[in-house]
């Protein structure tokens, strides 16, 4: 190989990304965590996210860090440093820095030709021959080169050292030795970088001032959390990725919540046989007026669709959380899509709609999932919650959640002795409000509310019906129902150009907003001027439908392979076909403003 | 809500319980089931309970699945709520709202297609959590509203209406309990009332899941010459082996006790029930013994029947899970959510 010097990276501050190359069971979760919250509390913006394989041990795994200080925190497109960590993956890894980065390797080993490119800059430090001195067991020689590395970006970076420090005495506030083991490897990286590394690099950190308000978390968590506030107290559910964290975060909330002083706990945390079991026990619990969810994937919701249909027509509120991986069949379970759409919008056989609401960052996560449960109450219906993997299980900055303590659950119309007394006879399903919702009971209340809840065929009265004319005019009032939610539901976030109006619209939903809106401020750039929308629900409200016709031209982003929000805006909206057309990016890798841009200079 | 009505004239002369209920008051709507339906004497056997045991109907939840074992529900307490399910979906249902509601009073009614394929997952499950409820197995060994396919119930040779024998095994699920954990495992047969109903309120006092089979012949598909599950058949290859008498809490216990051959179990609620053996060889007791005992009677195509297996010492699936004595649907939502200070405590965590 020629010996020649590859470029400098032009100086950067707060504006970089970090790849992180992996094997799967080492513990660099924790080094990567730790160099994430550290940048966080230097007040700068960051963005995680964890590309993971279905494996417990020994598969490639990454960690992508990305910083900019304008919050631009879509998936990074190129990175500046990437620490080679998996042999396995040397060559991809060395391919993915841009021209002039810096490639940190361990140089226990003599740097193999798959590490090798003559424009990016090779830092070696001997970090498994380092351990293998400091430290005792195998095991501790392994995690500890990961903190190992994690000193010496904080060298190479400027990451404020007292900052990871505290960061650690927090984490270890009970275990001063493995509080002392890390500092000790943290130093030990970073010492070693100071003696023989170019510290710092051209691109780098410096504090700022921008999470003053922020919190960094995950959407499972988050939506735990909102699913504690609503008032949830029946949660069941069958383990799968990536949902698993979600019920996780939940009962850990409960536990500390929801536990009496003698233990006994105000919850019923559920891990049933399998996904129709988990749906079924949501609608029981509701049936008997608890507010109740189960959170699933792909996989779950096909087995749910069964008795999703039987709520929905006999009208049983139940909140389902999809976590939308990649799908079809197994898929990928540890990639992100969102495939998921129509199967939720129409799940179940026969005549389905339901209520879709679509979170993009943790923060709505938390809010749509009280949500969730003020619309399943208030419109006796399912409602999905549609995150996903990105959303759901990487590290977010996102402003402080806020609780209001007047908050009260909208539980709808129930029936109890009282209101019972003030009717001369009771009926499930008339009359019907303003909502096309009619009054429920619940059972272990009152006789004169009794009623037989059914999946078969039933009149306006509840009664068991195999007329046309009576089971027709039920499945009309449910049809109107779901159209009457529209009014209820959460709006669309719309941002006009500010410098006039634009013919084009930049639509999308969920976890695509960061890319789009750093697409946007491309496009905007380039001088290209395009208003933006991203719809948060389904039923569409007319906020939807007015801003698809006031553009000729809208680009939908959504990261499947058939366009299934455009299709469902098609066959649910009066918005004519060439009005929409659509940038699909579904490999399951989070999105980048680098695909959208180029999916929209693609169809422009 | 009933769909056929029922004339509401009751005769003045008919027995009052401590509600001042009559048997009419446990009552549901007219049957719709063929004429001579096993399932209809069980529904009589319900009522019969509920009314002996004084139950108010509206602290019942009656659940089922589907079928047309499934469909008898709407024929008995009609003052409770009801809920016909999805096919082999009932325990989950009645799981869930026994979860939610600890003092509802679940009574699921399912069948032998219903519980023993398409929802032999969800009641194994039902049975392993030990949720409070009583769980009645209708088993006619066949399926009746699609007209006659054997079931997984059906013997082996059994034959069907039109004379083809059975050839896959079946499932029999007084053993498939016993295996997997149940606290109260009972079978009997429709047209055996007085061995019916005490089993049943025995079953609705249980703190547990209470498993009662209870072999039911469909008079349309599976009452013929041939067949396993036909009046003819169980009667004479029923084999009694313990007899339950129940006796209520406030009911001192008048009855003899035979020292091995008695024996008195106290229920929920300060109920008991008196076993006795028909069998001197059985122990309704021992798991074990109880077990090979049925399995080697069916070997010889005998159906042994009685309150087969009890065990009250197992928690309950509320008792595991630790949850509050207060219905959770019952807690005020103060007590549910954490507050706004306790939110900027948690956020705090994440900074």
């Amino acid at each position: 190989m020629p010996d020649v010097t590859p470029p400098t990276l032009a100086p950067r501050t707060n504006d970089l990304a970090v790849k992180l190359a992996n094997v799967n069971g080492t513990g660099s979760a924790s080094a990567n965590a730790l160099l994430m919250q550290a940048i966080f509390r230097m007040g700068i913006p960051v963005a995680g996210k964890n590309l993971f394989p279905s494996n417990i041990q020994g598969l490639p795994t990454w960690y992508e860090i990305r910083v900019n200080a304008n919050g631009h925190l879509a998936r990074a497109p190129a990175f500046d440093v990437v620490v080679a960590m998996n042999p396995e993956t040397y060559a991809r890894d060395a391919r993915e820095l841009r021209p002039g980065g810096y490639l940190l390797y361990d140089s226990t080993w003599p740097a193999p030709e798959a590490l090798r490119r003559p424009d990016v800059h090779l830092l070696g430090v001997p970090l498994a021959a380092m351990c293998r001195e400091a430290f005792a067991g195998d095991r501790e020689r392994i995690l500890m080169k990961n903190i190992a590395y994690a000193g010496v970006l904080v060298a190479l970076l400027d990451i404020e050292l007292p900052v990871v420090e505290q960061l650690l005495d927090e984490k270890y506030a009970r275990k001063a030795a493995l509080r002392d083991s890390n500092r000790r490897a943290l130093h030990m990286g970073l010492e070693y970088a100071r003696a023989h590394l170019p510290c710092p690099l051209p691109v780098r950190l410096a504090r700022m001032d921008a999470n003053r308000d922020a919190v960094l978390v995950d959407g499972n968590t988050a939506a735990a959390l909102g699913a504690i506030y609503a008032g949830a107290t029946v949660a069941a559910w069958y383990p799968i990725t990536p949902a698993t964290s979600l019920m996780d975060a939940f009962a850990a909330f409960c536990k500390r919540f929801r536990t009496d002083p003698d233990g006994r706990k105000r919850y019923a945390f559920l891990q049933a046989e399998d996904e129709l079991a988990a749906i079924g026990m949501v609608i029981g619990a509701s049936w008997a007026g608890a507010r109740a969810f189960t959170a699933t994937a792909g996989p779950g919701i096909s087995l749910m669709s069964e008795l999703v249909g039987l709520a929905y027509y006999a009208e049983i509120p139940a909140v389902i959380v999809d976590v939308q991986r990649v799908g079809p069949s197994t898929g990928m379970p540890t990639r992100t899509q969102q495939a998921d759409i129509l199967a939720c919008a129409y799940a179940s056989h026969g005549d389905t709609k339901h209520i879709l609401l679509f979170p993009a960052h943790p923060g709505e996560c938390f809010e749509m999932m009280v949500q969730a449960f003020d619309l399943a109450d208030t419109f006796q219906t399912p409602v999905f919650m549609l995150s996903d993997l990105d959303v759901g299980m990487n590290d977010w900055v996102c402003p402080r959640f806020r609780w209001d303590d007047a908050y009260r659950p909208r539980r709808g119309r129930i029936l109890g002795k009282t209101e019972l007394d003030a009717l001369p006879r009771f009926f499930r399903y008339s009359p019907a409000d303003e909502n096309e919702v009619a009054a429920r009971t619940l059972p272990g209340v009152d006789a004169r509310g009794a009623f037989f809840t059914r999946g078969s065929g039933h009149d306006e009265f509840g009664a068991y019906t195999e007329d046309p004319v009576a089971y027709t005019k039920v499945m009309e009032r449910l049809a109107r129902k779901h159209r009457a939610a529209r009014k209820h539901v959460p709006t669309p976030v719309v941002e006009l150009d500010p410098t006039g109006p634009s013919p084009l619209g930049l639509v999308t939903v969920g976890s695509c907003d960061a890319a789009c809106r750093e697409a946007l401020a491309m496009l905007r750039e380039r001088g290209v001027r395009a208003d933006y929308m991203r719809i948060r629900a389904f039923p569409f409200t007319d906020e939807v439908e007015a801003f698809l016709e006031a553009h000729p031209r809208n680009v939908l982003v959504e990261q499947n392979r058939d366009g299934q929000l455009r299709r469902l805006l098609l066959d649910e909206t009066a918005v004519g076909r060439d009005r929409i057309v659509s940038v699909l990016e579904y490999g399951g890798y989070p999105l980048t403003a680098q695909q959208v841009l180029a999916g929209v200079e693609r169809v422009l | 809500m009933t769909y056929i009505k029922k004339p509401a004239v009751r005769h003045p002369g008919l027995e009052k319980n401590a509600l001042g209920l009559t048997l009419r008051d446990y009552e549901g709507s007219m049957s719709t089931l063929c004429a001579g339906c096993g399932h209809d004497s069980i529904t009589a056997a319900i009522i019969r309970a509920c009314h002996a045991l004084s139950i108010a109907p509206h602290t019942v939840a009656k659940l089922s699945g589907i079928g047309c074992s499934s469909k008898t529900p709407t024929y008995f307490l009609g003052g409770a709520h009801g809920f016909n399910s999805a096919h082999g979906r009932m325990p989950a249902i009645a799981t869930g709202a026994g979860a939610a509601n600890r003092r509802l009073l679940l009574l699921g009614v399912s069948g032998d297609g219903d519980s023993l394929s398409i929802g032999l997952g969800q009641m194994a499950h039902a049975i392993r959590r030990n949720l409070r409820m009583t769980y009645i197995l209708e088993n006619n060994g066949v399926y009746g509203l699609t007209k006659g396919q054997f079931s997984a119930s059906t013997d082996l040779g059994s034959k069907s209406r039109r004379g083809d024998p059975n050839v896959v095994p079946p499932i029999d699920p007084v053993l498939l309990a016993l295996s997997i954990g149940a606290t109260f495992v009972a079978r009997s047969f429709s047209g055996d009332k007085d061995q019916l109903v005490p089993i049943l309120e025995a079953a609705l006092c249980h703190d547990g899941l209470a498993f009662v089979d209870v072999i039911s012949p469909c008079v349309t598909f599976n009452d013929h010459e041939g067949s396993t599950k036909s009046y003819a058949y169980v009667r004479k290859h029923g084999l009694p082996v313990v007899h339950a008498d129940f006796v209520p809490p406030a009911d001192p216990i008048t009855l003899e006790q035979e020292p091995g051959t008695t024996q008195i179990v106290p229920l929920h609620g300060g109920a008991r029930v008196r076993l006795t053996k028909v069998a001197q060889d059985y122990d309704p007791r021992d798991r074990v013994r109880a077990f090979a005992f049925v399995q080697e009677h069916l070997a010889r195509g005998e159906i042994v029947t009685g309150l087969l297996f009890l065990d009250e010492s197992r928690p309950s699936m509320h008792e595991v899970m630790g949850t509050v004595e207060t219905p959770l649907v019952e807690l005020p939502y103060e007590s549910l959510c954490p507050g706004a200070a306790a939110l900027d405590a948690i956020t705090e965590q994440w900074r």
